[in-house]
């Protein structure tokens, strides 16, 4: 017989419910069982209308994040085991700082909104024809950004990051770490159109430098490592423009 | 009803979806593309791809050499006019992407670098460390929102292909954030849905790979081909399923029974060195290995775990530098999920479902028997797959036949009519369909889960690695059994706001005229064939079955096997010879132009 840990899970259907409320469920606890295979167990067994996101269940396709006991968490990586001892519960709740459609289910277009805004794929002056082959990086130029790329959009970091708590309008971690990702491929030539973007006020300075977006990260991406590069060079520039005031 | 309207119209986001969107942008930067996907683009099943893609770029390789080991690891069941297409364009492919900016791995001096795969004689994969087809999704992704004629469509559940006059018209569809069900017509529709693993109850496949693109066409009148080819991917991990993938084998690991044995060197896989041998041993072909597996468990040379037999794979001789540069995205999943580290200790891994070699019957321009209506990508049989699929050539297939699709369709949108108002009052008896067999249903007995559970187990009882006449003829019966319980569908969910329940619903419906198609293809064909193996008949039979299954839906709801003979260009079918310092056959002159 497993034993047996308690899930409480906020609940909310806007057809029905003014705000949210937490329901209760007792799940069994296997030691290979993650969040994710608790739901899976209440929808199929117990409650046909929880509502939540999955989808690869092995960490890849960013689908399942929410917030357990209060942090951000992708739910097919969060093994019920590592909560399951003196009689603890596990809350689970939608992300932090997103509007809810529904239970766990967050509003995620805004997110897309921001992602586009930095301009995230490779620019060129010019267009080599593909005969003319790769464009040649070493193994150093491709670790420069390479962690940049790693980027799942879980949206885990904005839920960790305070700034979006308070002002919806910052681009957030994970779009800067995507425009950052760009701007250091040796291949890439966009840097001063997405400073453009970014140097705004909803762009990088509105970070504090908290750092929880980093921490939270599930691939280990480093976005306060990109804002914090981004700073730097916006400072750069400006500095540039009375030093070399034709340069720039 | 609302409706909206596109010129084209892609059901599914992931690369060979993506990949069509833009292809057909850049044809006619005028059109109205539309991608219409249940999930965010960048969580659709691609981003799962691990160890690389294929492509002909090295100078001691050649695409005659590729074209050899894709038909000879497809036991000849390929189409070689469409094989011969897809090697000489999967490189031009791999290189868009580098334009792109996908991070492929390099060379030292900054070139691609390839690196082994199995069933393939030359190194030839191009792979972005074991994190493929996440980089290649997100750069497509990423590189589509630069183009503006391309719209999306996310988390829109497509419910139905409309077709009158023949010709399909565009798609019914739910928003899940609203419940709103709307009509999008189109000129032309490209389904790339990707498989349906989740047929089955052990897979590499994420949940949302339910066969959706397949049951569309197989319900609008189009044809299913060779669904009986079912690829068994070597090594998962027990219980979740989760896939090791085969770069692993490819960098030198090792495949051991219980007793510590490279047990491959009894299967007519050659010897085992100590370094990797391409087309030999752990770098055979995924159904042989897999069928492998099957043996040696009968020989009770496997380890028992509550999970099912399981074997090992050892990487421990390769060492953490190459691990951890290698196969990173290896370590952390074993790490992360099997609380097992591959740098110290063996991996615990059996066959698991992983690919259907089936799909949607296309011609080599992506094209269905049923006009207007397009396929690429996993859903698709174009065929290039065969009777078994060799690993790396999935994704580049994603790239040329999305491509290539992308274009047939945009020039069929400048000469198509918009859609006609018949479409609009079948739009419109589908949505009542919805309703009143769905969301307002009331009563019924049977859970979602429990009929899942019982296909998925009936599936796998018949149409496993081994299949057999009688199990075949049960499997049948039961799946039509559980298709009248699925008419007493009991539902708890009324919401009309993001209602999974519904889609879950939808998509077993699907699974289950899937489940159907596979199992009635692999009872019709009376041989052995790269995936499918009959214990009845062990042998190929070329006399009879050198020829793709076709599975048509009846309008009575059940089906019918046809053959289409396969087309042979200049690989006249041979022995599939694996494991022997083999030359190989000489290809018969490329045919005279003219």
């Amino acid at each position: 017989m497993a034993d047996k840990i308690t899930l409480e899970i906020a609940r909310y259907s806007p057809e029905q419910d003014v705000k949210p409320s937490f329901a209760t469920y007792e799940v069994p606890v296997y030691k290979e069982w993650v969040v994710l295979d608790a739901l899976n167990h209440i929808k199929d067994k117990v409650d046909g209308s929880l509502t939540y996101r999955w989808s690869c269940r092995m960490g890849i396709c960013g689908s399942c994040g929410m917030m357990v006991n209060g942090e951000p968490k992708l739910a097919c990586a969060t093994f019920l085991s590592s909560y399951a001892h003196n009689g603890n519960k596990i809350r689970v709740e939608p992300l932090r700082y997103f509007p809810v459609i529904r239970d766990l289910v967050t509003e995620l277009s805004d997110f897309l909104v921001k992602l586009k805004k930095v301009k995230p794929w490779l620019i060129r002056k010019e267009k080599p024809a593909l005969g003319q082959g790769e464009f040649l990086q070493t193994p150093d130029q491709l670790e420069n950004y390479k962690q940049f790329s790693m980027c799942i959009n879980c949206t885990l970091c904005y839920s960790a990051c305070p700034v979006v708590g308070l002002d919806p309008i910052f681009v957030g971690p994970a779009a800067i770490a995507l425009a950052q990702r760009y701007n250091m491929d040796s291949r890439d030539q966009g840097a001063d159109e997405r400073i453009a973007v970014l140097a705004h006020p909803e762009g990088i300075w509105g970070c504090t430098f908290v750092g929880e977006c980093t921490r939270v990260c599930p691939k280990h991406v480093d976005p306060a490592g990109a804002i914090q590069q981004y700073k730097l060079r916006a400072v750069m520039d400006w500095v540039k423009s009375f030093v070399m005031p034709r340069a720039s | 009803m609302d409706a909206s309207s596109h010129d084209i119209l892609l059901v599914g986001g992931g690369g060979a979806g993506l990949r069509a969107a833009i292809a057909a942008a850049e044809v006619n930067p005028k059109l109205s593309i539309a991608v219409v996907s249940k999930v965010y683009p960048m969580r659709s099943h691609t981003v799962s791809a691990e160890g690389g893609a294929a492509g002909v770029v090295k100078p001691d390789d050649s695409l005659d050499e590729h074209a050899y080991d894709t038909i000879s690891g497809g036991d000849w069941l390929c189409d070689q006019d469409a094989v011969e297409a897809f090697i000489k364009e999967a490189p031009e492919e791999l290189m868009q992407l580098e334009h792109w900016g996908c991070p492929w791995s390099r060379e030292p001096d900054g070139h691609i670098a390839v690196r082994a795969f199995g069933g393939m004689k030359k190194r030839r994969t191009w792979f972005a460390a074991d994190k493929t087809g996440f980089h290649m999704l997100h750069t497509l992704f990423q590189t589509t929102l630069k183009y503006a004629p391309i719209v999306r469509y996310d988390e829109w559940f497509v419910t139905k292909l409309l077709v009158d006059e023949g010709r399909v018209q565009g798609v019914v569809a739910i928003e899940l954030m609203s419940g709103r069900i709307q009509a999008i017509t189109a000129k032309a529709v490209i389904l790339c849905t990707g498989g349906c693993g989740r047929v089955f109850p052990f897979t590499t496949n994420a949940n949302i790979k339910n066969g959706d693109g397949m049951a569309l066409a197989y319900r609008a009148g189009a044809p299913l081909k060779d669904m009986e080819f079912v690829q068994y991917h070597p090594t998962g991990l027990p219980f979740t399923g989760i896939l090791i993938t085969e770069a692993a084998r490819a960098e030198g690991g090792y495949m051991l029974n219980k007793d510590g044995y490279r047990y491959l060197q009894d299967y007519n896989l050659g010897q085992p060195q100590p370094k990797p041998v391409l087309r030999s041993m752990e770098l055979g072909p995924r159904d042989r290995l897999s069928q492998a597996f099957v043996k040696e468990d009968q020989k009770g040379r496997t380890i028992e775990t509550p999970y099912g037999s399981i074997v090992h794979l050892d990487l421990r001789h390769l060492g953490e530098k190459v691990i951890n540069s290698k196969l990173p995205f290896v370590r952390e999943l074993c790490l992360k999920y099997q609380n097992i580290d591959p740098v110290k200790e063996l991996i615990p891994v059996r066959p698991v479902v992983h690919y259907m070699m089936g799909g949607v019957s296309t011609d080599i321009q992506g094209a269905t028997p049923l006009a207007g209506l397009f396929a690429a990508g996993e859903v698709a049989c174009v065929s290039i797959n065969g009777a078994n699929r060799l690993g790396s050539n999935s994704l580049p297939e994603c790239l040329v036949f999305g491509a290539r699709a992308g274009k047939a369709a945009a020039y069929l949108a400048a000469e198509q009519k918009p859609a006609n108002g018949a479409v609009m009052a079948q739009a419109n008896d589908e949505k009542r369909r919805l309703e009143s067999q769905f969301l307002f249903k009331t009563g019924g007995r049977e859970r979602i889960a429990t009929i899942r559970e019982e296909m998925q187990k009936t599936v796998e009882k018949c149409a496993g690695i081994y299949r057999e006449g009688a199990a075949l003829h049960d499997g049948a019966a039961e799946l039509r059994k559980l298709q009248e319980r699925f008419e007493d569908i009991a539902l708890d969910d009324r919401s009309r706001t993001f209602n999974t329940e519904l889609e879950s619903v939808l998509e077993l419906g699907f699974m289950l005229d899937v489940a159907e198609s596979i199992v009635q293809c692999a009872l019709h064909r009376t041989e052995s064939r790269g995936a499918h193996q009959r214990t009845d008949f062990p042998a190929r039979d070329d006399a009879k079955f050198l020829a793709h299954s076709l599975v048509y839906r009846n309008s009575d709801g059940s089906s019918r096997v046809e053959y289409l003979p396969v087309k042979i260009t200049r690989w006249p079918p041979g022995e599939r010879v694996y494991g022997e310092p083999q030359e190989q056959p000489q290809a018969l002159p490329a045919r005279k132009a003219g």
